[in-house]
């Protein structure tokens, strides 16, 4: 249970920066999610902060007490790997322990550690095993075993459920929701999929190349992404953006689509604008999320377009369907229960509480 | 065409199988056979039963050749895993030109036993070695002469050998070492162990496949060494650094004593299988558990 402060973390491996000047602050009990593409530094990120990696400038506060130059075991964090990295000479019973007895922790206390961690991930009847006479998910137990028993201030994952299956993986993520529910102690988790991201954290920071590009809640980033980056990468599939430009007509904003054909202009009215100068005439992407496409008018801000239906894909519990918009594609996700016809015009509802809109240029929500 | 596309594989292989069956394991039961008959200097076949064992077993020189067996095997054994670890980790610490030093140590798997042998009896001799440079820089009084002392002659073997071979081992450390999940040494490190007890609570356990190898190597190359004591010691002095391959050839070749030397070939043969066959089976058995 501790805090932790990300202060101007710069790390460069050779002529590389991985790192960009990188601001967190994480509040006791928090569980945050660094999600990005690979590659965009978040598993450096989290390496630093455990200590296995040094940042080139900047500091690392646990509880306001800057560790950069403490060794990893010192800090009283733990880290659950990717690979799960169990000792795979040890039972599992030495696994969990092994981090305690270097510590010098006297045997009582480490069984009584031992037996509450076990109960909890329900390992208990696997102690005496090796890891190589585990399943998956059952070293994944082990591997958090390993990091809750030692009870420290925070815990970070590295892509945890990476390597398992699909319906294995959702059933972890579930425990660990609940088991941070449970214990409320202060996460980091690293990973690169954004429905383990969007489901277990209370704020989200997303990377990509060495900068945080947004750091919310789910649910801000969801509906208000800071860039194109964040608003392309959540969501699946991701938000359409048409490009465009914004017209004002009769002192009201419009969007306009680049277009030779027909004008559909948009209103903007109600939409919120970040700030409100330079606006006309400026280059912008419309964002709208596929599952904000409605077949009905479902909202007070529905906007009325006709398109032409080009693809169905159907994926069982809903289907996604390309539409074209003045000749830019444009995706819509319905449920599979609605029968839409192929090539063919289709009335469509646009929920205009829930757009975004996106400078061109900077890329920047307007 | 059929027939033969299905048959080809074994078409290809089977004559260099029959070859292998009878040189190898014919001539394994044909040294059987001999070592049951009274052959002296050409084979004979009449059974004999097993005196020429009593016969090899009451010689003074078969005695010290199987003492010196298990001094040189264990030794050998002992010395290089110890200095082939050592070797390994130190070079495992992402240190600069190590593919270089890498090499320098594997060189002298490059050389045959017969050269390493007479370097070595060069750099031991008395009046030429280790001995003469010490007395020529001024400590008169030093001595280094197991060279020529019946009791400490293996031990020259065992120098010689363990130079040669622990480089090889050191490699094939290195390998295992390197095979090793990073995030492992990391979970370590997070978990409060320092660099000794990494490497002997963490990794050196992981490395029982590599343990395995090494000993089966070191085994089989410790007990069939004949040409490493020829070139350093020729058995010397006297029959003090015998060993029971030299015995062999020494019975066969020179004294016409074919059913001796077979008798003794078996024993060789017999030492081999009681200690390599269990510890593989006991190693293999463990990785079957495993899956």
């Amino acid at each position: 249970m501790a805090t932790l402060k990300i202060n101007d973390i710069n790390k460069n491996f050779g002529k590389t920066e991985v790192l960009k000047g990188i601001n967190l602050n994480i509040s006791d009990g928090d569980f945050l999610v660094l999600l990005g593409p690979s590659g965009c530094g978040k598993s450096t990120l989290l390496n630093t902060i455990a200590g296995l990696e040094t940042a080139n400038s900047g500091d690392i506060l646990i509880d306001d007490y800057r560790v950069n130059d403490m060794e990893p075991s010192d800090r009283d964090i733990a880290l659950v790997f990717q690979s799960y990295a169990l000792y795979p000479a040890m039972t599992v019973r030495k696994n969990v322990t092994f981090g305690l007895e270097q510590r010098k922790t006297s045997k009582e206390k480490i069984e009584e550690a031992l037996v509450n961690v076990s109960n909890l991930l329900k390992i208990d009847s696997l102690l005496e095993r090796k890891p190589s006479q585990l399943s998956g998910g059952q070293r994944q137990r082990v591997a958090m075993g390993r990091a809750l028993v030692r009870d420290p201030k925070i815990f970070l994952f590295d892509e945890p459920l990476s390597n398992l299956d699909a319906k294995l993986r959702v059933e972890m993520r579930r425990e660990i929701k609940k088991l941070h529910q449970k214990l409320k102690t202060t996460i980091v988790y690293v990973t690169h999929d954004q429905t383990e991201a969007m489901s277990l954290g209370t704020s989200i920071a997303i990377m990509n190349h060495g900068i945080i590009q947004q750091c919310d809640s789910p649910k801000v980033i969801y509906d208000k992404p800071q860039n194109v980056f964040v608003a392309d990468f959540i969501g699946s599939p991701s938000m359409n953006l048409i490009k465009g430009r914004i017209i004002e007509e009769n002192n009201n904003l419009f969007f306009e689509c680049d277009s030779s054909k027909s004008k559909t202009n948009i209103p903007l009215k109600n939409y919120k604008f970040v700030q409100n100068k330079n606006l006309k005439d400026k280059s912008v992407y419309f964002g709208i999320r596929p599952e904000h496409v409605y077949l009905n008018q479902n909202s007070d801000q529905s906007f009325e377009i006709k398109l032409k239906s080009e693809l169905n894909e159907y994926i069982g519990h809903e289907q996604i369907i390309t539409f074209n918009f003045n000749d830019q594609e444009i995706l819509g996700k319905f449920s599979s229960s609605i029968d839409i016809p192929g090539n063919q015009e289709i009335n469509l509802h646009f929920d205009l509480a829930q757009i975004s809109l996106f400078d061109q240029k900077t890329e920047e929500r307007i | 065409m059929i027939w033969l596309k299905r048959n080809l594989p074994k078409i290809v292989i089977s004559p260099s199988f029959a070859l292998l069956v009878w040189f190898v394991y014919g001539f394994i039961l044909w040294t059987l056979y001999i070592s049951f008959t009274k052959s002296k200097i050409l084979p004979n076949y009449k059974f004999w039963g097993i005196d020429q064992y009593f016969r090899l077993w009451s010689m003074d020189r078969w005695h010290v050749s199987v003492s010196n067996l298990f001094i040189y095997t264990s030794l050998f054994l002992i010395l290089c895993i110890l200095i082939g670890i050592v070797l390994a980790i130190l070079l495992d610490q992402k240190i600069r030109a190590e593919g270089f030093l890498r090499t320098i140590y594997l060189y002298p798997m490059a050389l045959s036993f017969i050269v390493t042998g007479t370097a070595w009896k060069w750099i031991l001799n008395p009046t030429l070695g280790i001995e003469k440079f010490f007395i020529d820089i001024g400590f008169e009084n030093f001595t280094f002469d197991w060279l020529i002392t019946p009791g400490m002659s293996i031990y020259t073997i065992v120098i010689a050998g363990v130079w040669q071979s622990s480089g090889f081992i050191m490699a094939i450390f290195l390998a295992g070492l390197r095979s090793v999940d990073d995030e492992i040494i990391k979970a370590a490190k997070i978990d409060g162990a320092g660099v000794v007890s990494i490497y002997t609570k963490i990794i050196l356990p992981m490395m029982r496949p590599v343990f395995m190898s090494a000993v089966v190597i070191l085994v089989h190359l410790a007990i069939k060494s004949y040409d490493l004591v020829i070139a350093l010691t020729s058995g010397g002095p006297g029959t003090s650094s015998d060993m029971p391959a030299v015995f062999m050839t020494q019975y066969a070749f020179h004294r016409s004593e074919i059913g001796l030397a077979s008798s003794s070939a078996i024993m060789m043969f017999l030492t081999v299988t009681a200690i390599v066959i269990p510890y593989l089976y006991s190693e293999l058995k463990r990785e079957d558990g495993k899956k």
